[in-house]
């Protein structure tokens, strides 16, 4: 009888104990936060795509020693839409110095992600992620969201919804004037 | 009773693209697919996802598909090529997934077995009762 109560205690406490634990870290993830709240630049997670409306694939690697504006994106997102013209003028803006925007086109239907690149005249290199896959280890919820990498490969800023001149002024300038 | 019929057949027509109708080759419509695929980033079937910006874009790609008298497999084929296999609305064969095609036939065997086996008894006190 003894043993049955005990056994009866144990289980309550490892129902508490697994309560808990969800309560405690079900929360969304938020490393990447806390590292750049720290003063911290987290290396950015590895990154390999398929170009959008185009042959091959690509890793953010490849850039190794750029400053590469990462912008999630798809041509569904309204807000998407306001901020491209934006990216696109900061890219021509950077380039000359050693910086870049990389698109990463995500759960989209190939043509109307083209068509949308083509209407707003973007230049600069888009990868495609059909899945939504690639965002995880980046802790993108929603669309658009930003993150700045370093020319070490370190991710220096993020900014979750759309990019403004300000955050480009203040995040992605200062970057292009330190060494890889 | 027959104006009813008339604009049922006219709603019908309406809801069919007008390119699959002239070229006579309608094998689906919008929404007969949209209850066996997903609006991925929603994370419901896409006939609950009513307002939803990427779901009205996979509608419409949908609706090009029809256009082009793509049968209805050829459609699941194009969003799964879009959109990775996650767009179909049906657990995958593989893995865990696959216990949503294993546990209905287990259970099915298992209650058929039941049945047989208390027929069996049935049949048996029956015929016991008869011999004595």
């Amino acid at each position: 009888m003894r043993a049955l109560a005990a056994g009866a205690v144990v289980a309550v406490l490892a129902l508490i104990a697994l309560l808990a634990y969800g309560v405690l870290f079900s929360g969304p993830t938020t490393s990447i936060a806390s590292a750049l709240a720290a003063g911290r630049r987290p290396p950015a997670p590895v990154l390999e795509l398929p170009h959008l409306g185009a042959d091959g694939t690509a890793r953010l690697a490849d850039w190794r020693g750029k400053v590469v504006v990462l912008n999630f994106w798809a041509s569904w997102c309204p807000p998407c839409r306001d901020e491209s013209p934006l990216l696109e003028r900061w890219h021509r803006r950077i380039a000359q110095a050693g910086g870049t925007v990389l698109g990463i086109d995500v759960q989209d239907v190939t043509s109307d992600a083209v068509r949308f690149a083509r209407e707003y005249g973007l230049t600069y290199p888009m990868l495609r992620d059909r899945e939504g896959d690639s965002g995880r280890p980046f802790e993108v919820r929603g669309y658009p969201e930003t993150l700045v990498i370093d020319r070490r490969g370190r991710i220096a800023a993020v900014v979750r919804g759309p990019v403004d001149e300000a955050f480009m002024k203040r995040e992605v300038a200062p970057l292009l004037e330190e060494r890889g | 009773m027959k104006r009813a019929l008339v604009a049922l057949i006219v709603l019908a027509a309406l809801a069919l693209p007008p390119a699959a109708l002239a070229a006579g080759c309608v094998q689906t419509t919008v929404v007969d697919l949209e209850d066996e695929v997903m609006c991925p980033v929603c994370g419901m079937p896409l006939g609950l996802a009513r307002e939803a910006p990427q779901a009205r874009r996979e509608r419409a790609f949908i609706a090009r598909q029809i256009a082009a008298c793509r049968s209805k497999d050829d459609i699941k084929a194009a969003l799964v090529e879009e959109f990775g296999p996650a767009v179909l609305a049906e657990p995958p064969r593989r893995g865990f997934g696959a216990t949503v095609y294993g546990v209905p036939l287990v259970a099915g065997g298992a209650v058929l077995a039941g049945v047989i086996l208390a027929l069996r008894r049935w049949r048996r006190a029956a015929e016991l009762e008869r011999l004595r």
